[in-house]
């Protein structure tokens, strides 16, 4: 069975601006794939480029280099009308739900929006689609007739969600989907994420600044540092026993809601801060703030490799430094 | 400041079956837009009176009383309220509302027609520039920027000079000259809107570019387009006048509002109502279409529905 | 702990705003002490009232929001009952404040150190080149490299989390006995986060300094805090020390909240149960306990009667009529 989503070596630079300094790089090389049913959590801080990487995998920006790949067919050299018809196989809900919802609209008419765009339907059978899926995350019929500007943050992430599912789409991208919400709401809209993949057999890619909610989601995590994936791997093992240093970082860097476990003494800090991503030359991009910094990490740029019965890292700890004859290249 | 706390009331709940009863019950589509239009009566009353004013000038050779041309020598200066001139005359003993009756057609067409059409090619514009981009955008505003440079009036001069004097000269002249002015208020509007994430939440459901622009951008960008239009028609109902001062709009004996004003103005001492009149004439005009905009943007738009 | 280590006492603090001829609490009756050299949090939602206690303190409140009673008192002297010149004098100097976003709270046309300098000097007989020197070292002290040469610089040089210290040393700046620190990492990578609570950490145990920390966050909480208020609907719902609070909550709501705070632990079968419901409209509040619709523990009684805070331990009060009976019966 062909996998879902599957992007190789996707990469993304943004030219410098006039007098500018140099370009900034948002993704380089990026390599994964998503099978039908799976959660994939997507780990990284702000301007690590994984708000870029969902864009990319959504083709709402165009690649640099590398393929997307939806279902086995190639979504980066479609053409418009097959861009369109791969559109309703792979979803997005974003953040900030409440601006990615029309205000224009009732909230119906937004959710049952992409049926419109795709062509699909008479009026009347989308309005009942959408009934049925507002009814699908938790809302109520008459909820269809009000403004996105008259919901609340979870209930606009709800209206999202069920604007999403409403192609029957196998993937469904989620960017920072729960970041902006309370604690309390967030835990509904994410049991409610949790309920729908299992109905549906549905295919997620989740994008978050939070350890904590990636590892609640997901099957397998990546973690993106400065537009590169640095290790990826099963959630559990990921967090029980992390192989890239700043993995490892970021782990000791999370307060532990729990104060006989941890206080603030024992909140590991790492040195410095991450650079901005630019087109920089060989090397590691974390070898700066690294503990374990080696000779070979400036010479040359660790691939994501597999370790032997663990997962992947792209760390010369871990994996052979390249032969020598590639470090010119 | 309104505090946090209180910025999401109306509806709160995010159970399902929670409470929250909308406090107005929702009328569907153009249904509540027509409702929301009528319940704010300054905007209402705008077009009424807008209306009465168009349908006199339209009326104009049916309701006037006299020819405005006719000048009576026997009665000049006559102020409003003597017999047979219910507006008064003015300076040439012409009779005032007849005057007002017939000028307004040329004042309303110079004033509304040209700010349509400019409304228009702006608009397209507009849209062009700020969803292109690169080249395209680049191109269109540097050219807006050139017509730009040149002050308004000796633009329409020049326009005016170039083609034959009248009132449908004036109207090309004016056209020209606010294209530049709508086009990029419509710019800066489609390139606000078109950065909303729900313009990019639409793409990622397979939004075609037709229906982006018609469906998603189009309706961000009339509203504020439709206040600024609203308020120039004032102004080039001002601005007509000036070019037919200069003798490049509307051809005496014919005039229009604006001209009367102008005309009046040497007698205002004698004869207060032959400037006073036109000019508030203007004024309730030019009002009335700026509340009519006002109006019409908070009609169009639903987070103005329940406050 | 002798009652001469408080340093500031609020007591029935009530913050309202009247909207359509109606009063609405947005804080309701909050009492809480801070203790010198130790951090108390304020734990809750968005909208439970927590930032609008903080600005209540300081007296910051924008118009038409205001105290509606209630007094604080900072070493005996009730801060309401002062002048605004009075209170100027208090504010950033005794009583400091570091707002969530570093950005807006700093001027972006004027540079650092000038800025910091400013601060002292509002407080503070100095020159300003002395002033401007003491902007360094404190620059320096907060972990700023470079400090010299970074006091030059404008607000938008610097990244979020060195921002964040620009404004720490600003508030530190004069020595406050009390510092509140709203949100002071939410804007923050969690790499960054660590190193600011290390910070603020530090200088409260340097200087002695009360530390009032509002947040959401409960890892935060339980890093930092000594003592713990938890609120919900404008009203302080549990009060402890930070150990029994999260590992013996009384009241209903911090159980449940610290059930939504995600355990590293926790993985995709582990089961989620979130409590149903939102928080109320503070206009729309339900009769009796504020939180008896979402309630899990509900009876009957809890429709009717509002509960108060009340000590169920040396160092454990709540408000919860179920609770307190369960403490009574105990």
């Amino acid at each position: 069975m062909p996998e879902l989503l599957e992007l190789r070596d996707v990469s993304k630079s943004y030219p410098a601006r006039r007098g500018r300094g140099r370009g900034l790089r948002a993704v380089a090389g990026a390599s994964f794939t998503l099978a039908a049913g799976e959660t994939l959590g997507l780990l990284g801080e702000s301007g690590c480029g994984k708000s870029t990487l969902a864009r990319l995998a959504l083709r709402l920006i165009e690649p640099d280099g590398g393929t997307v790949r939806v279902a086995g067919q190639d979504f980066t050299g479609a053409s418009a009308a097959a861009t369109r018809r791969l559109r309703r196989r792979v979803q997005i809900v974003f953040q900030d739900a409440l601006s990615s919802l029309n205000p224009r609209m009732s909230v119906g008419v937004n959710v049952a929006e992409p049926m419109r765009l795709q062509g699909i339907g008479s009026e009347k059978e989308r309005r009942s689609a959408a009934l049925e899926l507002l009814d699908l995350v938790g809302l109520r019929p008459e909820h269809a007739d009000r403004y996105p500007h008259e919901f609340s943050g979870g209930q606009a992430q709800r209206v999202a969600i069920a604007r999403a599912l409403i192609l029957r789409p196998d993937v469904i991208v989620f960017d920072e989907a729960v970041s902006a919400l309370d604690v309390s709401i967030r835990a509904q809209i994410l049991r409610l994420i949790l309920d729908l993949q299992q109905r549906f057999g549905l295919a997620y890619l989740f994008i978050s600044h939070d350890l904590g909610v990636v590892k609640r989601i997901s099957d397998r995590i990546a973690v993106m540092y400065l537009g590169r994936i640095v290790e990826l791997g099963a959630a559990a093992e990921i967090y029980r026993a992390p192989l890239h240093p700043y993995t490892e970082a970021l782990l000791a860097a999370i307060p532990v809601p729990d104060p006989r476990r941890m206080r603030v003494r024992q909140l590991g800090v790492v040195e410095g801060e991450a650079a901005s991503p630019l087109d920089a030359a060989a090397g590691c991009a974390f070898r700066a703030r690294c503990p374990h910094r080696m000779a070979v990490c400036d010479q040359a740029t660790p691939e994501l490799l597999p370790v032997l019965g663990r997962h992947d890292v792209a760390c010369f700890l871990h994996t052979a430094p390249p032969p020598p004859e590639r470090k010119a290249a | 400041m309104v505090p946090p706390d209180t910025a999401q009331a109306g509806v709160s709940e995010e159970a399902p079956g929670g409470v929250g009863a909308p406090a107005v019950p929702p009328v569907s589509g153009r249904g509540w837009r027509v409702a929301a239009f009528a319940r704010d009566r300054a905007a209402f009353i705008a077009a009424v009176v807008l209306l009465l004013v168009a349908g006199a000038a339209l009326l104009a050779p049916l309701l006037s009383p006299y020819d405005p041309a006719a000048a009576d020598n026997l009665l000049r200066y006559a102020p409003p309220g003597t017999a047979g001139h219910l507006l008064g005359t003015d300076a040439q003993g012409r009779d005032m509302l007849s005057r007002l009756l017939w000028g307004g057609r040329v004042s309303l067409v110079v004033g509304v027609v040209p700010v349509a059409l400019a409304s228009a090619a702006g608009l397209a514009l507009g849209l062009l520039a700020g969803t292109a981009g690169g080249w395209a955008d680049q191109v269109t505003m540097r050219l807006l920027d050139v017509l730009f440079a040149f002050p308004m009036v000796l633009l329409a001069i020049a326009i005016a000079g170039v083609l034959r004097p009248g009132v449908w000269t004036e109207v090309v002249s004016i056209t020209v000259v606010l294209i530049p002015y709508v086009g990029r208020l419509a710019r800066t509007a489609t390139l606000s809107v078109a950065s909303m994430p729900f313009i990019e939440a639409a793409r990622a459901a397979g939004a075609t570019r037709t229906a982006l622009l018609l469906r998603y951008v189009t309706p961000g960008v009339l509203p504020p387009l439709l206040v600024y239009a609203t308020t120039l028609v004032g102004l080039m109902i001002v601005v007509g006048s000036g070019l037919s001062f200069l003798g490049l709009g509307v051809q005496p004996p014919a005039s229009d509002w604006g001209a009367m004003v102008s005309e009046g103005r040497v007698v205002l001492r004698r004869a207060p109502h032959a400037t006073v009149l036109p000019g508030l004439v203007i004024v309730a005009v030019s009002l009335a279409f700026s509340f009519l905009g006002d109006g019409l943007r908070d009609a169009l738009d639903p987070r103005s529905r329940r406050r | 702990m002798d009652g001469d280590d408080i340093v500031l006492e609020v007591k029935d603090l009530v913050t309202a705003v009247t909207v359509g001829g109606e009063e609405v609490r947005l804080v309701d009756r909050v009492s809480f002490v801070l203790r010198r050299g130790r951090t108390t949090a304020i734990v809750g939602e968005s909208g439970s009232g927590k930032t609008m206690t903080a600005l209540s303190l300081l007296r910051l409140l924008e118009p038409p929001v205001r105290v509606a009673g209630g007094t604080v008192r900072y070493h005996g002297r009730d801060l309401l009952a002062l002048t605004e010149r009075q209170m100027a004098a208090v504010r950033g100097a005794r009583i400091a404040m570091v707002f969530q976003d570093p950005l807006a709270s700093l001027n972006p046309v004027l540079r650092i150190g000038f800025q910091i300098a400013e601060t002292l000097r509002a407080h503070r007989s100095m020159t300003r080149a002395e002033a401007e020197r003491r902007a360094v070292e404190l620059l320096r002290h907060v972990g700023v490299p470079d400090a010299e040469a970074r006091a030059m610089d404008y607000p938008h040089h610097f990244s979020g989390g060195m921002r964040q210290r620009v404004l720490i040393a600003s508030a530190i700046s004069c020595g406050p006995e009390v510092i509140i620190a709203d949100e002071p990492t939410t804007a923050l990578d969690v790499t960054v986060q660590a190193k600011i609570l290390h910070l603020l950490d530090g200088l409260r145990q340097e200087t002695q300094a009360s530390l009032l920390l509002i947040t959401h966050d409960l890892g935060v909480v339980a890093a930092m805090a000594d003592d713990v208020a938890v609120m919900y609907a404008g009203r302080v719902v549990e009060q402890a020390d930070v150990d029994t609070l999260f590992h013996a909550p009384r009241h209903p709501y911090t159980r449940a909240l610290l059930a939504c705070a995600i355990n590293l632990e926790d993985d995709r079968h582990t089961a989620l149960e979130p409590i149903a419901g939102a928080p109320p409209d503070p206009r729309r509040r339900p009769s009796g306990c504020p939180f008896h619709p979402r309630c899990p523990d509900a009876v009957p009684d809890c429709r009717r009667i509002d509960p108060a805070l009340q000590a169920v331990s040396a160092q454990q009060s709540v408000a919860c009529i179920v609770a307190q009976r369960a403490m009574a019966d105990a």
